[in-house]
């Protein structure tokens, strides 16, 4: 609801609605603004029906990838005899992104229901939410909002007096970009250290203590509740453009812009619209330069591509990104390329977690090679040695944070090579001619 | 260790590890922190997922992790400290020397980067006379570091002093957030 702002007449509320709601984070006040509710109807239904239903919803993960939410759920065989887990990613650290931290903070208790409704469609008895060390803000209230709930018996071993066991625990991160990948995520939370995992076998084979395990997203968990009370169609038919993507997304919008905050849009809004209209456009004096629309791992968007952009999973693919965690970077003709390139690629060269060779070194090249561009330092075939080194990142790891690093900086020595010649060559970067210009 | 020896690894961090080190060490759990891991014990199937949370017990209880607190959460675990101490050394939350009584995170990833976040970390290093990252102000009241994206990119510049998270910090409200400190 363009929290921190007034929510925009053309934003659609389902999940944001209660966003600086004080109220809305006690119990009581979650309960009168409908909560629980659909935690009540899933615990009387069939597991298999859930699943279905959330299927049927067209929900995809909202944390990054965009994979199916049901059919994800359904990869949990009921009757295994094994024990079952949900992990809730709440590990959000893609630069650019913040919407799972105002979920958390201000309704708590929407993800406990979203995890108890998940938990039990795959027939797990536990859900682990990990967070992030540094939201200490969203821990304190999730914390107390968990208290709240084992208190009133909503979860715990008898969850709303059904006889079913649903537990959920809130497990603190320790500082790491990488564990917000699902199997660096399950190894940290063994008390390992969080190195991804080699896939096969899937987490929903062997996940968290080699049991099956599926992992899902914040916002994808909260939209579950939603969707169960008022049914797929009512979801499905939420969607602007193209209908593989359906529903509304939270996008969090940061960087040169009028009102930086966390909006919520119908699938397939048009961008053009959300950034000048939404956010309100570019600060005085200012054009907008640049777009990343899908956290700092997804490729940069000139303006031209952005504003011709439909927002959904296929829309921002079709104008040359992705839609990513949607953290919307905005940047404006105040800001070097090079300098906004050379940042991200320090910030994965720091965030590796050193085991494959192409990501450990990879990365700490590329930063060393764009840094000194920056600096007035480069040279005409530096930019040669970064594309290859960027295919040479591409593909070849375990996880795909060396693909992240890759990828801002070819679509940006694509799409702005102009600014890295000029400095190549001695032209250093003048904002206010450019702003001019 | 003398600082000959450990060459150019020679800091201030390392100096002050170093008598920190040799101060006594008084176990973590025991009496209510005890029960505190016990209940925290009963949330999984082994003793070793517990780890991160016995580390953060730890650093809470005395500020860092010393190779102490390693060890004493190894035996509770019944791991191996060196097992412990390469967890303690994946995370860039877990302290490994002690930091000033408050530590202050500057969010400089490219969203707050370009927003001008530098400006922010200039401002703390000269206002709190710890002058450089990482070191702690002769004081001993201040370290101050650069953070790698913290979340809250719509609220640029986040800053995090301890466990307080602060938004939309810009160079000017520097002093009036540190006068709040001291």
């Amino acid at each position: 609801m363009g929290f921190p702002h007034q929510p925009h007449p053309r934003e659609t509320t389902v999940l944001s609605k209660y966003f600086g709601d004080a109220e809305a984070r006690t119990l009581d006040g979650w309960k009168k603004r409908g909560g629980y509710k659909a935690l009540e109807k899933a615990l009387g239904m069939a597991p298999a029906d859930i699943v279905n239903i959330v299927k049927e919803s067209g929900l995809r993960g909202r944390g990054g990838a965009g994979f199916p939410t049901g059919l994800k759920w359904s990869f949990m065989k009921p009757g295994d005899g094994k024990p079952h887990y949900l992990c809730c990613n709440a590990d959000e650290s893609e630069p650019g992104t913040f919407k799972d931290r105002e979920c958390m903070r201000w309704t708590p208790h929407a993800l406990i229901e979203g995890c108890a409704i998940g938990a039990y469609a795959i027939g797990a008895e536990t859900a682990y939410i990990y967070i992030r060390g540094e939201f200490t803000e969203p821990l304190y209230w999730m914390e107390k909002a968990v208290k709240e709930a084992y208190a009133a018996g909503i979860i715990g071993k008898n969850a709303m007096g059904t006889g079913k066991r649903v537990d959920v625990h809130v497990h603190k991160g320790a500082g790491a970009y990488i564990c917000g990948e699902e199997t660096a995520l399950m190894n940290s939370l063994e008390g390992r250290r969080g190195n991804p995992r080699i896939k096969p076998p899937f987490p929903a084979v062997s996940g968290v203590f080699g049991m099956p395990t599926t992992i899902n997203n914040v916002e994808t968990l909260i939209a579950s509740a939603p969707i169960l009370l008022n049914g797929a169609d009512w979801y499905k038919k939420m969607c602007l453009s193209n209908p593989k993507s359906t529903g509304t997304k939270l996008f969090s919008v940061c960087g040169n812009v009028q009102r930086p905050g966390t909006y919520e849009v119908v699938m397939g809004f048009p961008f053009r619209e959300f950034l000048y209209d939404l956010c309100g456009g570019p600060l005085h004096g200012r054009k907008f330069k640049a777009v990343i629309p899908g956290g700092a791992s997804v490729p940069i968007q000139t303006m031209e591509e952005a504003e011709a952009t439909l927002m959904d999973y296929e829309g921002f693919v079709e104008k040359g990104s992705m839609l990513g965690s949607g953290g919307v970077i905005v940047i404006d003709d105040a800001q070097p390329m090079v300098t906004v390139i050379a940042r991200i690629a320090r910030f994965f060269a720091h965030e590796s977690c050193s085991q494959c060779t192409q990501c450990r070194e990879g990365t700490a090249w590329t930063t060393k090679i764009l840094e000194r561009i920056r600096d007035g330092e480069g040279t005409m075939e530096d930019l040669d040695t970064l594309l290859d080194i960027a295919e040479q990142m591409t593909g070849k790891t375990i996880c795909v944070l060396s693909d992240s690093c890759a990828v801002p900086v070819v679509s940006g020595i694509k799409k702005f090579r102009n600014e890295f010649e000029a400095l190549i060559q001695g032209r250093r970067f003048h904002p206010v001619a450019a702003a001019v210009a | 260790m003398t600082p000959e020896l450990v060459g150019g690894l020679e800091s201030p961090d390392y100096a002050s590890h170093d008598r920190a080190s040799h101060e006594p060490y008084t176990q973590v759990f025991t009496g209510d922190v005890r029960r505190e891991l016990d209940e925290l014990l009963k949330r999984y199937p082994n003793k070793m997922a517990a780890l991160l949370p016995a580390l953060w017990i730890v650093q809470r209880e005395r500020g860092w992790v010393p190779e102490e607190g390693m060890v004493e959460v190894a035996d509770l675990l019944e791991l191996t400290p060196a097992y412990v101490k390469g967890v303690v050394t994946f995370y860039t939350m877990y302290h490994q020397h002690p930091v000033g009584k408050y530590f202050i995170q500057v969010c400089t990833t490219s969203p707050c980067g370009i927003c001008g976040a530098e400006d922010v970390v200039k401002a703390f290093l000269r206002h709190t006379n710890a002058g450089e990252l990482g070191v702690t102000s002769p004081d001993k009241k201040f370290t101050v570091i650069e953070v790698e994206c913290l979340g809250a990119c719509g609220f640029a510049t986040p800053v995090m002093v301890n466990d307080e998270f602060i938004e939309s910090v810009t160079p000017d409200r520097v002093p009036d957030i540190l006068a709040k400190l001291t």
